[in-house]
C-alpha cells in the first residue's frame, strides 16, 4: 500500500533529495503539492484585501472623512484591486484546482513539465513579493485603481512601476501556468480518453489555459510600455509627447476582459462537477458545455470595446462592442440551462458543495443578467461608474467565480486531505456567507442606480443607507468566511477520515488507491472507454479495482 | 531519468495493450510547449507592431522623415548578420541530428560570435543616434522645449528604441541560452538521439530573426526613398 502525497519524503523535488520536511515542500515539483501551496497563499492574500475592504467599508460608514483621507483611500482600493485581481482570482482556481485535480481526472501521473510548475509557483511568489514591497517604499502604493489608466497612472508620484512590474511577473507565471496545461492536456490524457470523454472541469482549464496563453502577452507588453513611458518617456500613451491614452486602455482590455472569462471559465468546470454528482445523474447536454466553454474563450476576446463607451469611440464601434457583448451571453446561459436540466429529476443531495453551487446559480445570475444591461450603450452611459458595476462585478466576480471557487475547496476537500469537515457548520457558513454577500452588495445596485460614482470616499447625505446596510452586510459577510475558513482549517488535522470516494463521484480523481492519494497518483493509468458522469438509477456505472485499475462493473 | 524512462501499459476491457504517454521523455510535448511558447512572444511583438501601424497612420509623414535619419548601412548588415547567424544554427542542429556534435558546437560558438556582432553594431547605431542627439530621455524626444522634434518623430523614435531595444534583450537571452545549451552538450546531456534542448533554442533563434526581418523594413525602410 502506498503512502500519501502528504507524507514526509513522498515527493519529487526540483534539485536534489533534500532531507528537512520544509525543504521537501519548497523544492516539490509535485502537482498536488504545489496546488496546495498556491492555495495557502492565494487565501492569505485573499483575506488582506478582504480588510482593505472592510478599512473602506468603515470610511464610508458615514459621508465625510472618518478613518481614512482621499488619497489612502484610492490607494487602499488601488490595493484591494491589485490583490484580489493578480493575486487571487486570476491565478485562483487553475493554479489550486488546475494543479491539484486536472492531472488526477485524466489519468496524468504529474502535468507536463513539474520543474516549470515548481518555477511557475516561485515566480508568482517574486512577483507577489515586487507587488507588496511596493506598499513601504518610495512614495506609497499606487493610486491609479488596479486598471493603471494612462495619463494619470504616468503622471502620479506613488509607485506605479514597481506594481506594473509585479503585474508583469505575474503575467509571466500565468502565461506558464497556461502553457503548461495546455500540453498536459493535450499529451498526458489516458489512453482512450478523447477530448470529449474528458471530465468539463478540464475543458474549463483547456479554455482558460488558451486566454492564459494568448491574451496575456498583450497586456504584459502594455504594462511594459507604461513602464518605458514613466522612466524614459517614450510618449506612447502620454498626450503631450502626441501619445494616446484610449490606446492604453485598449490594450489594457484586451487582454482584462478575457481575463475575466479566465477567471470565470474554471469556476463554471467546478459546477459543472458539482451538479452531476449531487444530482446523481449524467449531465445534461455535455458537449454544448463543453463547446460554450471553448466559445467564451474565444467571443471574450472580442468584446473588451465594451470598456470603452465613454472613453472616446466611433458610434459603429460602440454598437458592434455592445452587440457582441451580448452575443457573449448566449454560451453562458446554454451552461445555466444545462446544469437546471441535469438536476431535473435527479437525486438531489444537499451536502455543502451543492449548496454552494446552488447559491451562486442564485448570485452569478444576478451578476450576469445586470452585465447584459450595462452592455448596452445608452444604459452604460447612465451606469459606468457608478456602483452599479461595482456591484456587477462583485456578483460576477465574488459572487461567480469566488463562491464556485469556495464550492470546489468543499467539493475536492476529502481528495486533498483524506478527511472530511463537519457538514453542519460548513453548511451553516455558507448560509452567513450568502446572506451576508447580498446585504453587502445588493443595495450598491440601487445606490449605483441613483448615482453613487464608485471610488469616491465620500458622498451625497441621501446614499447613506445603502452603505450603512452593505457595511452590516460586510460585517455578516466576514464572519462566515472566517467560519468557514476556521471548519475546513480544523478538519484538515480533525475531520473525519473518508475514503477515496466521499461522494460516489465518477472521474477518475475519485479512483485512487489511498485517501488521500499517493505521489504518483492513479496505481496504474486506466483504459478510459466510458463518458465522465454515468450513473445509473443514482449510483456510479463505472466500478475500478483500485490496485489494477481495470474495471469491475 | 529521462532516458530509462519505460513507459507503462493501459489495458482495455478486451485486454488490448495501450502505451501511456508520461511526462517523462516527452519530445513531442516539449515542442509543443515551446511553440506555444513562441506564440506568446508573437502575441507580444505583434501589440508592438499594432501600435506602430496606428501611430504611422497618424503621423505618416513625421515617420518617414524619422525613419530616413536611420542608419541603413548598419540595419542593413544587422540584417545580413542575423539571416546568416539563422543559417549557422539551423546547420548545428542538422549536425546534431546526422551526429556530427563537434560540427554542431562550431555552429553554435559561430552563432553566438554572430550576435555579439550584432550587439556590436546596435551598440554604434545607438552611440551615434544618441550624438545626433536622439536618444531616450534626452531633449528632442521631451514635449515643449526648444530641441523637441514634431510628435511623430517623439513617437517613432520613442517605439524604435523600445522595439529594437526588445529585440536586443532577445538576443542577449539567446546568447545565454546558447551558452547553456553548450554546456548541456558538453555534460552529454544533449545528444543525437536528445536533443529537444537544441531544437527549442534553434526554434527561438528563428523566431528572435524572423522578427528583426519585421522589424527592419518598418522601421528602416520606409524612409529609404526620402533622401539623407
Amino acid at each position: 500500500m502506498s503512502k500519501s502525497y502528504l507524507e514526509a519524503g513522498e515527493t519529487h523535488c526540483a534539485i536534489g533529495h533534500p532531507k528537512s520536511v520544509f525543504w521537501q515542500w519548497m523544492l516539490t515539483v509535485d502537482h498536488k503539492r504545489i496546488g496546495l501551496m498556491y492555495a495557502a497563499v492565494i487565501f492569505t492574500f485573499f483575506f488582506v484585501a478582504v480588510f482593505v475592504a472592510l478599512t473602506m467599508r468603515i470610511e464610508l460608514f458615514a459621508p465625510g472623512a472618518q478613518i481614512l483621507d482621499g488619497d489612502t483611500f484610492n490607494q487602499a482600493f488601488t490595493l484591494h484591486g491589485v490583490i484580489m485581481v493578480f493575486l487571487f482570482i486570476i491565478p485562483g482556481v487553475p493554479a489550486v484546482f488546475g494543479n491539484i485535480v486536472m492531472p488526477l481526472m485524466i489519468g496524468a501521473k504529474d502535468v507536463s513539465f513539474p520543474r516549470l510548475n515548481w518555477f511557475t509557483f516561485w515566480l508568482y511568489i517574486f512577483g507577489a513579493l515586487i507587488a507588496l514591497s511596493s506598499l513601504w517604499t518610495g512614495e506609497g502604493f499606487a493610486d491609479t485603481g488596479w486598471t493603471f489608466y494612462a495619463p494619470y497612472s504616468l503622471n502620479t508620484n506613488t509607485n506605479v512601476v514597481t506594481t506594473l512590474v509585479a503585474a508583469f511577473v505575474l503575467g509571466m507565471a500565468s502565461i506558464l501556468t497556461g502553457l503548461n496545461f495546455l500540453v498536459t492536456i493535450h499529451r498526458l490524457r489516458a489512453p482512450g480518453m478523447d477530448f470529449f470523454k474528458m471530465p468539463l472541469f478540464v475543458w474549463g482549464i483547456y479554455a482558460t489555459a488558451w486566454i492564459q496563453l494568448l491574451a496575456t502577452p498583450v497586456v504584459g507588453i502594455t504594462l511594459i510600455l507604461a513602464i518605458l513611458e514613466k522612466v524614459f518617456g517614450i510618449g506612447i500613451f502620454d498626450p503631450s509627447k502626441g501619445g494616446d491614452p484610449v490606446l492604453f486602455e485598449h490594450l489594457f482590455w484586451i487582454y482584462s476582459h478575457p481575463a475575466v472569462y479566465l477567471m470565470i471559465l474554471p469556476a463554471f468546470g467546478i459546477m459543472s462537477e458539482i451538479i452531476p454528482v449531487f444530482s446523481r445523474r449524467e449531465i445534461f447536454g455535455y458537449r454544448t458545455i463543453a463547446l460554450s466553454s471553448a466559445s467564451i474563450a474565444g467571443i471574450g476576446y472580442l468584446v473588451w470595446g465594451h470598456h470603452l463607451f465613454t472613453s472616446g469611440m466611433s458610434d459603429l464601434a460602440k454598437t458592434v462592442f455592445s452587440f457582441l457583448t451580448f452575443f457573449v451571453a448566449i454560451p453562458t446561459g446554454i451552461k445555466f440551462y444545462d446544469w437546471v436540466a441535469t438536476m431535473y429529476k435527479g437525486q438531489i443531495h444537499m451536502n455543502a458543495p451543492m449548496l454552494w453551487a446552488l447559491g451562486t446559480m442564485v448570485t452569478f445570475v444576478i451578476g450576469g443578467l445586470t452585465g447584459v444591461t450595462i452592455a448596452m450603450v445608452g444604459a452604460d452611459i447612465h451606469l459606468q461608474d457608478t456602483y452599479y458595476s461595482v456591484a456587477h462585478f462583485h456578483y460576477a466576480m465574488l459572487g461567480g467565480v469566488v463562491f464556485l471557487l469556495f464550492a470546489g475547496l468543499h467539493y475536492w476537500f476529502p481528495l486533498m486531505f483524506g478527511r472530511i469537515y463537519s457538514e453542519k457548520h460548513a453548511k451553516r457558513a455558507f448560509y452567513f456567507n450568502f446572506i451576508g454577500f447580498n446585504m453587502l452588495w445588493f443595495p450598491m445596485f440601487i445606490a449605483g442606480y441613483q448615482g453613487m460614482p464608485r471610488r469616491y470616499f465620500d458622498y451625497l447625505p441621501e446614499f447613506q443607507i445603502y452603505h450603512q446596510i452593505s457595511f452590516f452586510g460586510a460585517l455578516v459577510f466576514i464572519t462566515g468566511l472566517i467560519y468557514m475558513f476556521t471548519v475546513l482549517i480544523s478538519a484538515i488535522k480533525k475531520g473525519e477520515k473518508v475514503g477515496s470516494n466521499h461522494w460516489n463521484a465518477t472521474t477518475l480523481e475519485w479512483h485512487l488507491p489511498t485517501s488521500p492519494p499517493p505521489l504518483e497518483n492513479h496505481s496504474k493509468v486506466p483504459y478510459v472507454d466510458f463518458r465522465p458522469y454515468e450513473y445509473h438509477h443514482g449510483e456510479p456505472v463505472v466500478k475500478f479495482n483500485l490496485e489494477t485499475m481495470q474495471r469491475i462493473d | 531519468m529521462s532516458h530509462e524512462y519505460v513507459p507503462e501499459i493501459a489495458t482495455d476491457r478486451n485486454g488490448k495493450k495501450h502505451e501511456v504517454q508520461g511526462w517523462q521523455g516527452d519530445t513531442y510535448g516539449g515542442k509543443l510547449g515551446f511553440w506555444l511558447f513562441m506564440l506568446t512572444e508573437i502575441m507580444m511583438f505583434g501589440a508592438l507592431f499594432l501600435t506602430l501601424t496606428y501611430y504611422y497612420s497618424l503621423h505618416h509623414q513625421d515617420f518617414i522623415e524619422a525613419s530616413s535619419h536611420l542608419n541603413r548601412l548598419l540595419g542593413g548588415t544587422n540584417t545580413v548578420v542575423l539571416l546568416v547567424s539563422a543559417l549557422t544554427m539551423g546547420l548545428g542542429l542538422l549536425k546534431m541530428r546526422a551526429g556530427d556534435v563537434k560540427g554542431a558546437k562550431l555552429m553554435i560558438y559561430a552563432t553566438i560570435i554572430l550576435a555579439f556582432i550584432f550587439l556590436g553594431i546596435k551598440a554604434v547605431e545607438w552611440t551615434e543616434e544618441y550624438n545626433h542627439g536622439v536618444f531616450l530621455g534626452l531633449d528632442a524626444l521631451q514635449s515643449g522645449n526648444e530641441h523637441s522634434r514634431p510628435f511623430g518623430q517623439i513617437l517613432f523614435y520613442g517605439m524604435y528604441f523600445t522595439m529594437t531595444g526588445l529585440h536586443g534583450v532577445h538576443i542577449i537571452i539567446g546568447i545565454g541560452l546558447m551558452v547553456w545549451l553548450l554546456k548541456r552538450i558538453n555534460a552529454g546531456k544533449v545528444t543525437t538521439e536528445h536533443n529537444i534542448l537544441h531544437f527549442n533554442i534553434a526554434l527561438y533563434w528563428d523566431l528572435v530573426h524572423l522578427i528583426w526581418v519585421f522589424v527592419f523594413p518598418y522601421y528602416y525602410m520606409i524612409g529609404a526613398g526620402h533622401g539623407h
